[in-house]
């Protein structure tokens, strides 16, 4: 056990790297801003999550604290998320020309 | 009655993650965290709490539970999906928002609900009215407004209508 809690954190670790990579591209390649965010967003969560609990492997002791910090990162990293696209909505940030359809801006130019 | 509930809990919440945070019971500590837990409670007593909604029964908390593990399933997901988009040469995105429709009541519930939206497969809530939510999409697969509910929000709702009323 005491053997294999290093090398499973050290693999959480890597995964958790790799996931805020793949985010990272995300922001690249993405179109528009909203786009954008939602690759932001996903990959930060879970990038964030497996990184704390390689290091919850790595270092039990901190075990505790690093809940803490992943539970306030679950509950804030979505909500700046839609405060952020909601913002830009309402600025009239420019979508992609992919964009199929757009509900809120029908409803709101009705009212 | 209500307002002094509601002062309590949160001056309990608060407390609790003070001393977690700082993991050690000195009274230095505990003293400092007495104090601002006790302004900061009597500020924002009358905004929403996180147990406030929450049904109290032991069928609500089994929910609880098993939402946790949804929503950890969810994620995993749609990182995964996520991911298969972005390294994809083509980029097979297929944006929109789309409009749908919650059966939750309370606030609380809708905030979980719009919060565990974002965070899984290619949904983003960028706006919440009312019983409605408008849902940022990166693969549109339906833009009525009863398939999308069923498709982004059912998942979620289950769980959430057990815990909040």
């Amino acid at each position: 056990m005491d053997a294999l809690l290093p090398i499973l954190g050290g693999l959480l670790l890597v995964g958790g790297a790799a996931f805020l990579l793949l985010g990272g591209l995300g922001l690249v390649r993405m179109p528009d801003l909203f786009n954008r965010i939602q690759a932001g967003t996903k990959a930060t969560t879970l990038g964030t999550l497996l990184t704390l609990s390689g290091v919850a492997c790595l270092q039990p002791a901190w075990g505790l604290k690093l809940l803490l910090i992943g539970l306030f990162i679950l509950y804030t990293n979505p909500l700046s998320s839609q405060v952020l696209a909601r913002a830009a909505h309402r600025a009239g940030t420019e979508k992609s020309s992919k964009t199929m359809v757009d509900r809120l801006a029908e409803d709101t130019g009705e009212k | 009655m209500k307002k002094l509930l509601n002062f309590l809990l949160l001056f309990a919440t608060l407390l609790l993650f003070w001393v977690w945070l700082n993991g050690s019971l000195a009274a230095d500590v505990l003293i400092i965290g007495v104090i601002s837990a006790f302004i900061i409670a009597l500020l924002f007593r009358d905004s929403l709490a996180v147990f406030s909604g929450l049904n109290p029964t032991p069928r609500a908390l089994g929910y609880s539970v098993l939402y946790v593990f949804f929503f950890i399933k969810e994620l995993i997901k749609s990182n995964i999906s996520l991911a298969a988009i972005v390294l994809s040469p083509k980029l097979p995105i297929n944006p929109g928002i789309v409009k749908v429709r919650t059966r939750l009541k309370s606030p609380m519930g809708r905030l979980l609900l719009a919060n565990s939206i974002t965070l899984t497969p290619g949904t983003l809530t960028v706006e919440l009215e009312g019983e409605w939510l408008y849902i940022h999409w990166v693969t549109v697969e339906s833009t009525d407004i009863n398939a999308a509910t069923a498709r982004i929000v059912a998942g979620f709702e289950q769980y959430l209508e057990v815990m909040y009323d």
